[in-house]
């Protein structure tokens, strides 16, 4: 006898119309439900940064959130950053460039992080970056190419490439 | 790690939430979850009904009242940290809230919510113990409020009835021209702090200080204001040798243990913090002189 409530949320731009459980934390609803699985669980309590998505413009940790409380909003994950299905946007193509990911779980937090730090500072200092992605664990340790793309994809993106 | 079965509820108005809290016997307020949702997801709680309080409008405001500013009890952390008004009147709290979390966790967390988990590190707590806010809390068919100083009841226990919720934060302003600081130490930026120290100067046109409030986090079980360290500040002149002297009866607190820090380290930080606030304070201060510690 479970709590189940029907809700829409626009993930990058579809919409996905789902009756789901209401204990469902949204980002097992964005795999499982929307089977959309580049977003990443890590820890499920807050703490890694993996599971990182914006929503409705700003960042957000997707297993601190029931799914239904995004009913009727809008959400990006890291399946729509990109502009199109041949071409990485400048700060997928920076990580590529820069050796910005080892393993790639991180990935998609890192990504989605990094997306509303550059939009607020597009021209950040390096102490300023690895203060933005404290939240967001890298086991890989991979922290310097990370910096080093999130670096360079501040000067593509002011460059406008 | 998924959260436990419940009923969940998103009512629009105040009156909707207080009312299914009175009609519900193990209900939670979920705010912006950055607290309660880890403790779903690994079923430290086990509520019956989660009651979503995102859709309420009237608790996300920040008014200006004169001589204090009043939150919303839904004000999120990060419009806290972008209010001109909150950067202008209460810079200890703009000092204090970029050291809350991380900003995926402000975009989500409120200062009602931080409040009512009353962790003994917690930033805004602590702000609000040193500015002397007065806490707003509503049941069905009532209101009354709470000073922050009488809030906690004990480790991450706040004073107010199961029935009741957070609904408005009054937080005074100290005059213009005052000295604050707020500085903490974690193991990594973003983490909760292992000590904090909250400080306020109100000093003189003759660098004399006339009013003090000093609140130490994440020694007791709750934010603590040393009073032995206000009262011995007033009438001084700011020094290096009196803030290092003063602030060593940060020692005599009752401190916690456990598996992060030992009683004496906390002491110790408390002092260490408190001695390099209370320099920063008074550095900022209208009528304060640089201090610059051995």
């Amino acid at each position: 006898m479970s709590d189940r409530r029907t809700i829409c949320v626009n993930i990058n731009g579809k919409a996905y119309e789902r009756e789901v459980e209401t204990r469902l934390h949204l980002a097992d609803f964005i795999r499982h439900e929307c089977l959309l699985t580049g977003t990443h669980v890590g820890c499920e309590h807050g703490v890694c940064g993996a599971c990182t998505i914006l929503l409705d413009g700003k960042t957000a940790r997707s297993c601190l959130m029931l799914a239904v409380q995004a009913d009727g909003k809008e959400i990006l994950t890291v399946e729509g950053i990109a502009p199109n299905e041949t071409e990485l946007h400048p700060l997928q193509q920076a990580f590529q460039d820069n050796h910005g990911l080892q393993c790639g779980f991180c990935t998609p937090g890192m990504l989605t992080t990094l997306l509303e730090f550059l939009d607020e500072n597009p021209d950040p200092t390096e102490r300023e970056v690895r203060e933005a992605i404290s939240g967001n664990l890298c086991r890989c340790t991979g922290y310097q190419g990370i910096v080093a793309a999130a670096l360079d994809a501040a000067k593509r993106l002011q460059a406008g490439t | 790690m998924k959260p436990p079965p419940f009923t969940f509820h998103d009512p629009r108005s105040i009156d909707e939430a207080v009312g299914l809290l009175a009609e519900k016997d193990n209900a939670k307020i979920l705010a912006g979850g950055q607290s309660l949702m880890p403790m779903l997801n690994m079923r430290f709680v086990l509520p019956d009904d989660v009651i979503d309080i995102n859709n309420i409008d009237d608790l996300t405001y920040i008014r200006d009242d004169g001589d204090a500013l009043v939150f919303g009890g839904m004000i999120r952390q990060h419009e806290i940290e972008s209010s001109d008004l909150v950067a202008q009147k209460i810079p200890l709290m703009r000092e204090a809230i970029l050291q809350v979390g991380h900003r995926q966790t402000r975009n989500r967390g409120t200062f009602g919510g931080s409040l009512s988990h009353l962790d003994p590190s917690a930033e805004l707590p602590s702000v609000s113990m040193a500015q002397d806010a007065t806490i707003t809390v509503r049941k069905r068919g009532g209101a009354r409020d709470i000073a922050m100083a009488d809030l906690p009841m004990g480790y991450m226990t706040p004073s107010f009835e199961l029935d009741e919720m957070v609904t408005d934060i009054r937080v005074p302003l100290w005059p213009d021209g005052h000295g604050y600081a707020f500085v903490e130490f974690a193991r990594r930026h973003g983490d909760y702090a292992i000590t904090s120290s909250a400080v306020l100067l109100d000093v003189s046109d003759g660098g004399k200080i006339t009013r003090a409030s000093v609140t130490v986090g994440g020694v007791g079980p709750s934010p603590l204001r040393v009073t032995a360290v206000e009262d011995g500040l007033l009438g001084e002149t700011g020094s290096a040798e009196l803030f290092t002297e003063i602030a060593e009866k940060c020692r005599d607190i009752d401190a916690m243990e456990d598996v992060y820090a030992p009683a004496w380290y906390r002491q110790h930080l408390a002092a260490v913090l408190t001695r390099r606030g209370l320099a920063k304070a008074f550095s900022r201060a209208s009528n304060g002189t640089e201090i610059n510690l051995k």
